[in-house]
């Protein structure tokens, strides 16, 4: 991965920031749309070398924060069931239900297992077949292609014992939930790189065009978001309101064709509740009818669960770029990665976290 | 049916927050937040008037006009044996640098075992063997030990528990509380190595090179510094939640603040490779063979000079300063010319998702 560092060459990001700065005549808005970005732009600390005309708004793209709070507490029903064997990526682990997280399943003495690929998980079920293997199928169009794969190599293989719980969530949708709340600030979007890598670009050019918004497709290392943020500002200050790839090295305009293949014959278009937001209808995935045996709610019967929220919290308002994280009144006080009320302050990629692992000195100081 | 437009942001929830849990958890043992909370909110209480911890990695004990460094630390690392050691290893090693870190001389060490039914003797063997070759390499007597089973389904392979001691020379101050600000913060060499070669042998992660464990007996590059005649301020090892949870203690039991340049941590692209793979921060991430040392900033250099001329120290830099802004907490300055808080870990890390 050597390229990589050429992608945070400061002289290059100088040279960025400057036409950055140059540039920027007026005050803009935009939304980073993927919670890596996010990341990426506070442990950089590239939002405080931006002129401050340029507001980066953090979108509701991590995958961790958006997952229902009806889900996470199917998973922990499922996960603490006598022969399972539940698998997850390892940020969902410490994500709270209604009472607790898989940790505490985990202590309680159920199998809950860190894997980092759903093969991982099918490869487990076909070496326990006295067991119910799980895998928390969460996410964006990115990690989608693996989870179908996997489940169409468990019905190829007739592994009986794998089922997928299911969460999966769609961006373009979102971008459009946003841009129709009344209370929408966003003048332009970075758009995922690593989404339209799999998807490609066409879903954007329409809403650009109906929603009169710049969308950039943009990478993830300093350079790839400083490059998204300038022709993002380019744009604004022409009035211009097109898609524009500023990720050409990971994204064609087609997209990956074979995935797309995979996606369209194990998942169908859902309606889905997005934590933060709501239901957008049409807005994710589930497993299609072909594949629905698969289908871990199913398989359990994980229904009736009942869900008790913080009233404190104010993720909602976070994901959708309203506030910025330290201006709800629980950070860093009620609300802490020890102990979080929301998703947002639970995933590294939610942007409650980022600000308060990697921005706390600019709030202290600001005191 | 909803329309987008009619989505209510306002009244959004979200989960009622966790309370402690009320059992263990994974993040309890990860040497970070969690860890520290149980230590001060359940075993210093509960120990009462019998604590007498300065929750250093040695305690420091006057007996009889010889001060000795006195530690102990278990090792449950899976899998047992990695590219560069084995379980083994690393108990030596790991509690004669906890001693080494006051400045001591290991001298003795005990060897307890928790052994799971089932466990191949040949495997034990091995084991054993590491620690023996990893004792006599670092001058420590084996004195003292223990063995227990349990069955096949309390366990996970071998669990080892070392305690040791060592001797303190006079003259040699060296405490977590003696951080000042103007002090260099130095590091022996590359970061995170160990972390990365422990999972780089976990399932489904294989990271195209092989990254050897850093684990090695440090007492030789604490004589070469103390042989220096600078005064030492503060050692330690970055093992569990790495340089990050090392400095951040050090921050704090010094009430000062810590000042890291980024571009001058050395950490190997093989360790950055794997730790952009699976979203995870090289300065949390374990180290086995490494130290860090904060001196006064005019000791810096004749001090780098010492490390650098013993075979684990060769790539020993500068890699920050403490200050007296910002007291507690540890502050980065990105390659960008931006800034960033480096938070001590909560529990273990976690991969990310994508």
């Amino acid at each position: 991965m050597k390229y990589l560092d050429e992608f945070s060459d400061p002289d290059l990001a100088k040279k960025l920031l400057d036409q950055i700065h140059a540039a920027t005549t007026r005050q803009w808005a935009m939304m980073e749309v993927c919670g890596g970005q996010t990341h990426s732009i506070i442990r950089h600390g590239i939002d405080q070398l931006l002129p401050d005309g340029v507001e980066l708004i953090h979108g509701p793209g991590c995958p961790v924060c958006v997952t229902p709070l009806e889900i996470i507490d199917r998973a922990l029903a499922i996960a603490a069931r006598p022969g399972v064997i539940f698998c997850s990526f390892g940020d969902m682990l410490r994500v709270p239900g209604s009472s607790q997280d898989l940790f505490a399943v985990k202590s309680a003495g159920g199998d809950v297992r860190v894997v980092y690929s759903p093969l991982d998980a099918l490869k487990l079920a076909r070496e326990n077949p006295d067991r119910e293997v799980v895998f928390f199928g969460i996410g964006f169009e990115t990690t989608a292609p693996a989870n179908a794969m996997t489940v169409y190599q468990a019905k190829r293989l007739g592994v009986r014992n794998f089922s997928l719980l299911v969460s999966h969530v769609l961006v373009p949708p979102a971008i459009g939930a946003i841009m129709e709340s009344s209370t929408c600030r966003v003048q332009a979007f970075l758009a995922a790189g690593h989404v339209c890598s799999v998807m490609g670009t066409s879903e954007y050019p329409p809403l650009a065009e109906k929603y009169q918004v710049p969308i950039v497709v943009t990478g993830f290392e300093p350079l790839d978001i400083l490059e998204g943020i300038r022709r993002t500002v380019i744009q604004l200050e022409a009035g211009r309101h097109e898609l524009e790839n500023a990720y050409p090295r990971a994204v064609r305009d087609e997209g990956n064709v074979p995935a797309m293949e995979m996606l369209r014959d194990v998942f169908e278009v859902t309606d889905r509740t997005w934590r933060g937001i709501g239901m957008i209808p049409r807005s994710g995935w589930k497993l299609s009818a072909e594949y629905r045996e698969f289908d871990a709610e199913l398989r359990f019967d994980v229904t009736g669960i009942h869900t008790a929220e913080s009233a404190l919290c104010r993720a909602g308002e976070v994901l959708q770029g309203l506030i910025k994280p330290h201006e709800c009144a629980a950070f860093g006080k009620e609300c802490t990665p020890r102990n979080p009320l929301g998703a947002t302050m639970v995933s590294s990629e939610g942007a409650c976290a980022a600000y308060y692992t990697y921005r706390r000195l600019e709030l202290v100081d600001a005191k | 049916m909803h329309r987008v437009g009619d989505l209510d942001f306002e009244s959004w929830v979200c989960p009622v927050p966790l309370r402690d849990t009320p059992t263990i958890v994974m993040g309890h043992g990860g040497g970070g937040v969690m860890s520290g909370e149980l230590i001060e909110h359940l075993f210093l209480p509960a120990y009462g008037a019998a604590a007498a911890a300065e929750l250093g990695d040695s305690a420091v004990l006057s007996i009889g006009g010889t001060r000795l460094a006195f530690s102990t630390d278990s090792f449950v690392v899976k899998p047992m044996f990695f590219p560069g050691g084995s379980i083994g290893d690393l108990a030596v090693n790991g509690t004669v640098n906890d001693l080494a870190m006051s400045g001591a001389t290991p001298l003795f060490l005990s060897t307890a075992f928790i052994l799971q039914e089932g466990t191949e003797l040949s495997e034990l063997g091995r084991i054993a063997e590491a620690m023996g070759t990893a004792a006599q390499a670092a001058g420590v007597r084996l004195v003292t030990g223990d063995t227990k089973v349990v069955d096949s389904a309390s366990g996970d392979g071998v669990y080892i528990n070392t305690a040791g001691i060592g001797v303190i020379a006079d003259g040699v101050d060296i405490d977590p509380r003696r951080a000042r600000p103007g002090d260099a913060v130095l590091i022996s060499g590359d970061i995170g190595v160990h972390g990365v070669a422990v999972m780089s042998c976990r399932e489904g992660l294989e990271f195209g090179t092989t990254v050897e464990s850093d684990t090695a007996a440090l007492h030789g590059l604490v004589a070469a510094m103390i042989a220096t005649r600078a005064d030492l301020h503060v050692l330690r090892d970055p093992t569990r939640g790495g340089v990050a949870a090392s400095l951040n203690e050090i921050a704090r039991a010094s009430a000062v603040g810590i000042d890291l340049v980024e571009r001058d941590l050395p950490v190997p692209q093989t360790v950055r490779d794997a730790c952009s793979l699976l979203g995870l921060d090289p300065l949390q991430v374990a180290n086995e063979g490494k130290l860090l040392a904060i001196v006064p900033a005019e000791s810096a250099d004749q001090v780098l000079e010492a490390l650098r001329a013993h075979p684990l120290g060769r790539s020993a830099r500068r890699i920050g300063t403490c200050g007296a802004d910002h007291p507690g907490m540890v502050v980065a300055r990105t390659g960008l010319g931006g800034t960033r808080v480096i938070g001590l870990p909560i529990g273990e890390q976690l991969p990310r998702i994508c």
